[in-house]
């Protein structure tokens, strides 16, 4: 890459009380360009009321190769779910 | 096959998609990297032949408009070329490999915009065109891809509508006007169906791309669509069809069409049509001119950047 350009990844939130969503990647040099540029590409139509970008290079994700295991512990624990448990119905929602 | 193969081949199976980080095969993000990019291209290097118009669009509004337009075809290349980077090729590698001609556009950007219908025409028929495809490609296999195209989709109609609408104006208008929009129709209409690329039989990429999903509707099924949308459009505008063969065929469900020019098609494919050098040398100029703005930031970043605590 040509020096000084940086790949940012950028989310937005469409509105107040919403989470904010990936939208996709912007170049920029610096964090007011990276806002500026995300701004110019990703919300030209009222896409957005709040804007995050964060240097690609700082996102850490699970290795692909390693995923299966990391997610593993959650595959058998169905007693965190409401349909584990037997109540009965005249007792009302619950 | 290894599981994650396994796991690639369950996603294309159930139409799920393929995200950056999973396994694929190579030539799957080979396939991927050169459409994309092409693609990306394309957007890019399809401002040049609508910004011929800017400074000579006939009002206010119609500049208004026309800048707006511009301005999403620089978005949408943006879109594009962060897609592809997600497959491991970066902008700069691209932008490269378009100026070493190792890397394609659509053809259609090497024909010249003569009169402001053809702004018209471009709008109307390249954008609408354009859509056809794009529509189809929402659902790509390829996550990133996929979602740039639900993106650009959205922004692409008011593109279709705002060149239909400088067709209505010069149809309707005088009768050189509606000459005008009768001229750019017929340049415009047989390399706009030749962008959706050779016939089935002739496409040497496509079988591949639709077992993986990558495309998803063929070449001539998408060129049909259009064409069979397009009719009335050319209809209600009292224009003459650029092609006196297309006729309603009760037997297909469909409009015949005159046989294509594929050698004037592969010609400018090759470099060879009416504008192939202007647009890549005024791409390689700006992009040359522009090495200093280029310059300054990185100098301003490594200024302001590095003093945060």
């Amino acid at each position: 890459m040509e020096s000084g350009d940086k790949v940012w990844e950028v989310f937005i939130q469409k509105k107040a009380g919403l989470p904010f969503k990936h939208a996709g990647s912007v170049h920029g040099y610096d964090k007011k360009m990276a806002l500026q540029n995300a701004r110019d590409l990703y919300t030209r139509r009222g896409e957005g009321r709040e804007l995050w970008v964060v240097e690609a290079s700082n996102i850490v994700a699970v290795p692909l190769d390693e995923a299966d295991a990391f997610f593993d512990p959650a595959d058998d624990k169905i007693y965190r779910h409401p349909t584990f448990y037997n109540i009965p119905d005249s007792v009302g929602h619950m | 096959m290894d599981k994650f193969e396994a796991a690639f081949n369950e996603l294309i199976e159930k139409e799920l998609k393929i995200e950056p980080r999973d396994w694929m095969p190579e030539k799957y993000r080979e396939h991927l990297i050169r459409q994309v990019s092409q693609h990306a291209h394309s957007e890019v290097i399809g401002m040049q032949p609508e910004g011929n118009w800017l400074l000579r669009a006939p009002s206010l509004r119609s500049k208004q408009v026309l800048l707006a337009k511009i301005q999403d075809e620089a978005g949408h290349g943006l879109y594009l070329y962060s897609v592809a980077e997600t497959l491991g090729i970066s902008r700069q590698e691209m932008v490269q490999q378009l100026h070493e001609g190792k890397a394609k556009y659509s053809s259609i950007f090497n024909y010249p915009t003569l009169t402001w219908a053809d702004m018209g025409a471009v709008g109307w028929l390249v954008d609408g065109a354009a859509i056809t495809n794009q529509v189809s490609l929402q659902r790509t296999s390829y996550g990133p891809y996929s979602r740039g195209m639900v993106r650009i989709c959205k922004e692409e109609s008011f593109h279709q509508r705002q060149g239909y609408e400088i067709m209505m104006q010069m149809a309707f208008g005088t009768p050189e006007q509606k000459e005008m929009a009768q001229d750019a129709l017929n340049r415009f209409w047989f390399p706009a169906l030749m962008m959706f690329g050779p016939h089935d039989k002739d496409s040497a990429h496509s079988s591949q791309a639709m077992k993986w999903k990558i495309k998803i509707e063929s070449n001539d099924h998408l060129r049909q669509k259009f064409i069979d949308h397009t009719v009335k459009q050319i209809e209600y505008l009292g224009l003459k069809s650029p092609d006196p063969n297309m006729k309603w065929n009760e037997a297909t469900g469909h409009y015949d069409h005159s046989p294509f020019n594929w050698d004037e098609f592969w010609n400018v494919v090759n470099g060879n049509g009416p504008c192939n050098q202007e647009r890549l040398d005024h791409h390689k100029k700006v992009h040359n001119d522009n090495k200093w703005v280029r310059e300054a930031a990185a100098a301003y970043a490594l200024k302001t950047e590095t003093q945060v605590a």
